[in-house]
């Protein structure tokens, strides 16, 4: 089966998912990034590289950070952007996704960043806009269900890389609702294709999906023993709607199990970073002591994330080599 | 009318015949096999040099979409996709629109299929009013309007106490119930196997034991009451097991399998193709060899098309709010038949030959299965029959198909035996015409 993200010469043309890209592309974003990072910090924070391009954030699903992120994004690499959400639009009127597609096609977009409640919604797109031979036109999976969020993977690893440099030799734990986390599971597509040998994944059985083992991850149930030693601490949020119920029984409980305290980092190696996508809840999964302790790292995540989302922007385009 | 099928190779699994035989139809009978009875002059001959001439085939699950979801397809159009499948008799479940719970309905379905004059359309009557598992419908009534059985759908009974009544109401009368086993809590919303695949895709999961804690609590109720039971769409490994384990003790149970799941597996949903949404979802290897192997041990007694159009609109969606279902009823011989050339390969010395065992599936067995006296050309039964070339390829696509479903897993494959002549109570309903 033909990868869909990739055109006939290999090259990146949707960024879909992580999973089936080779290493070689996913190094090649995150040293594109690395040459945009210093952009944000000129006068004129600009490159002309999608001078005249249009890039539509098509959102189905509310996200102000990640819309904002991509919308910032686009702007420094010079490319019109149209926010639409959709939550609000059509899709309330009855208009079926391909309709939307072709509707924004016909007004000449370039690019699409599709956030969509459906795992595969981007997908779809892509192969729309192949069948309809619009395949000049690029889609940026910007969280599809539970499935990818491949530019938050990205920003991860690039995040890893700047403070760990070398990807074989560390040990990285993701915390949390593994199984609602469309993070989580690009985290662990990036991180075993960039070499990390050892990736684990720590939640209470109600959290954690079945076949994480075909992933190449390592399960713990229990934070502590899961925590020991480890390099680098990826938490992730966890939604309200899933803190009390038949997965939880509340989030006090949830706290004392899985929650990041200083304590519990002590036990990871001194040098750990610890890592979080955002929106965090202070005193649910993270400690504030923590989250705005010396190892947090989520400040310059977001940085990075700009950068990321320009470097994949403008390779999947074709505007930078 | 007087027909005479000559030179085919004569395929009628009830009778055990598997060899070049001549059959002779007149007044919409089969009037003799082998040798013409004496005086019989042909009003119309068929040579069918180099054909399979079969019983008509027996289709356990076909949805016509009438009455309520004539946009996805019409009776018209998918009886005519019934004929150039080869399909003479179907079975169809209960979930229209409004669903089949009231006799008037039933009447009005069997009314409007016989002027069709073409495959014998037996509904299924609801098992609840409405299909909402609370009230018993009135089946006796049903069946007096020409239900063959009664049926929840895809519709769980959540209580399991009406699950209960109504296999003691139908024991009584000695109706079969038709059930597809599924919890009515676990796996509800899922869209695929759970599994690594749909772990991978992010697609919620349905459990093998959704099927299996089904099982256990059907079985249950079947030796508190007696009642027979058809289980529908097995799909999981652990859930055929407990079946031939049930009819090892003696239940009174039979099951079937959907034809696509005897092929294909969750990893076939590739990335999020819409037409490998299907209900059960297809799940992993290992159950889909179980169904191969159920279908050999004859733990599955029948294979169906479970044929279900779904339209555009309803299918180019993403993966999750995608309708599930395939269109099957054109599929069904050739899907057959393929499980038929693997089963040659592991073929036990003396059993009849795999292409009288793939046959059986879909006409003796599964009319014994649904209680219809079809699916044989025993001298006397309705002159139903199916003449195929079992050598024609054919490529499914779109323009292939006369249902008005277009959606298939399998869009795109080569598959082997194409329908050449379908011959319903003795008169020629379909005729391909040639290439």
């Amino acid at each position: 089966m033909l990868n869909p993200q990739l055109n006939k010469h290999g090259e990146l043309q949707h960024l879909l998912s992580i999973e089936g890209l080779p290493k070689s592309i996913l190094n090649h974003i995150l040293d594109t990034a690395s040459s945009f990072v210093g952009i944000s910090d000129r006068d004129v924070k600009k490159v002309p590289l999608m001078r005249g391009k249009s890039v539509f954030n098509l959102f189905f699903e509310n996200s102000t950070r990640t819309r904002t992120t991509f919308e910032i994004a686009a702007k420094r690499l010079s490319a019109d952007v149209i926010n639409l959400n959709i939550q609000a639009s059509s899709a309330s009127k009855g208009e079926s996704l391909l309709d939307t597609i072709d509707n924004l096609s016909a007004m000449h977009a370039d690019m699409f960043v599709v956030r969509h409640a459906q795992s595969g919604a981007p997908y779809l797109i892509a192969k729309h806009l192949q069948d309809t031979g619009q395949s000049h036109v690029h889609v940026v999976n910007a969280g599809d269900g539970r499935h990818a969020h491949p530019t938050q993977g990205l920003l991860d690893m690039y995040t890893i890389r700047h403070y760990k440099k070398d990807f074989t030799n560390l040990t990285v734990a993701i915390v949390g609702d593994i199984l609602h986390s469309r993070v989580a599971r690009s985290d662990i597509h990036a991180l075993t294709t960039l070499g990390v040998p050892e990736v684990r994944a720590i939640g209470p059985h109600t959290l954690l999906p079945g076949g994480l083992e075909q992933m190449g991850v390592r399960t713990f149930t229990n934070m502590d023993e899961g925590l020991k030693g480890v390099d680098v601490i990826i938490m992730l949020r966890l939604q309200n709607e899933r803190m009390s119920g038949a997965l939880l029984p509340s989030a006090q409980e949830y706290f004392k199990s899985y929650g990041l305290t200083p304590e519990r980092l002590a036990l990871a190696k001194p040098d750990a970073i610890v890592m979080h996508p955002g929106p965090m809840n202070r005193g649910v999964e993270i400690d504030s002591a923590v989250a705005d302790g010396p190892q947090a790292v989520i400040l310059p995540q977001v940085t990075f994330g700009i950068a990321v989302r320009m470097a994949v922007m403008s390779i999947v385009a074709g505007t930078q080599a | 009318m007087k027909l005479h099928i000559k030179n085919g190779h004569l395929i009628d699994p009830a009778n055990g015949i598997d060899a070049q035989q001549d059959l002779f139809i007149d007044a919409g009978k089969v009037l003799a096999v082998g040798a013409a009875p004496a005086g019989f002059s042909a009003e119309q001959t068929i040579d069918a040099s180099g054909l399979v001439v079969a019983p008509g085939l027996v289709d356990l699950s076909v949805r016509l979409r009438e009455p309520g979801y004539e946009y996805k397809a019409t009776l018209e159009s998918e009886l005519q996709a019934a004929m150039q499948g080869g399909v003479t008799s179907l079975v169809c479940p209960p979930d229209t629109d409004p669903v089949l719970d009231e006799s008037g309905l039933v009447e009005m379905l069997k009314y409007r299929a016989k002027t069709r004059n073409q495959a014998n359309v037996h509904p299924l009557g609801a098992l609840t009013v409405g299909l909402k598992g609370e009230a018993l419908t009135e089946m006796a009534e049903l069946t007096e309007a020409g239900c063959i059985g009664f049926s929840q759908a895809e519709e769980p009974i959540e209580d399991t106490t009406v699950l209960l009544r109504a296999l003691q109401y139908a024991k009584t009368f000695d109706y079969t119930v038709w059930l597809r086993p599924q919890d009515a809590h676990i796996g509800r919303g899922g869209i695929a196997a759970s599994g690594a695949f749909a772990s991978r895709l992010g697609l919620s999961g349905v459990p093998a034991m959704a099927e299996t804690i089904a099982l256990h609590t059907i079985f249950e109720l079947m030796r508190a009451t007696g009642a027979r039971v058809h289980l529908c769409r097995l799909s999981s490994a652990a859930g055929i097991e407990l079946v031939r384990q049930a009819k090892r003790e003696g239940l009174p149970v039979s099951c079937d399998v959907g034809a696509h799941h005897v092929h294909l597996t969750d990893a076939d949903i590739g990335f999020f193709d819409s037409n490998a949404r299907l209900t059960p979802p297809l799940r992993s290897q290992r159950d889909r060899d179980a169904i191969r192997l159920g279908l050999l041990d004859g733990t599955i007694d029948a294979l169906c098309s479970d044929h279900t159009p779904v339209d555009d609109d309803e299918k180019l969606l993403p993966f999750g709010e995608a309708s599930p279902g395939a269109t099957g009823l054109e599929l069904l011989l050739s899907l057959s038949l393929k499980w038929a050339n693997d089963y040659a390969a592991t073929q036990a010395a003396g059993g009849p030959r795999p292409l009288a065992r793939a046959l059986a599936l879909i006409t003796s067995q599964a009319a014994q299965v649904a209680g219809l006296s079809a699916g044989t050309l025993s001298v006397g039964a309705n002159a139903d029959v199916c003449i195929f070339d079992p050598q024609a390829h054919w490529t499914v696509e779109a323009a292939a198909l006369a249902s008005q479903g277009k959606h298939t897993p399998f869009l795109g494959y080569n598959l082997a035996a194409q329908v050449q002549t379908t011959i319903v109570a003795g008169r020629v309903a379909f005729q391909r015409n040639a290439a």
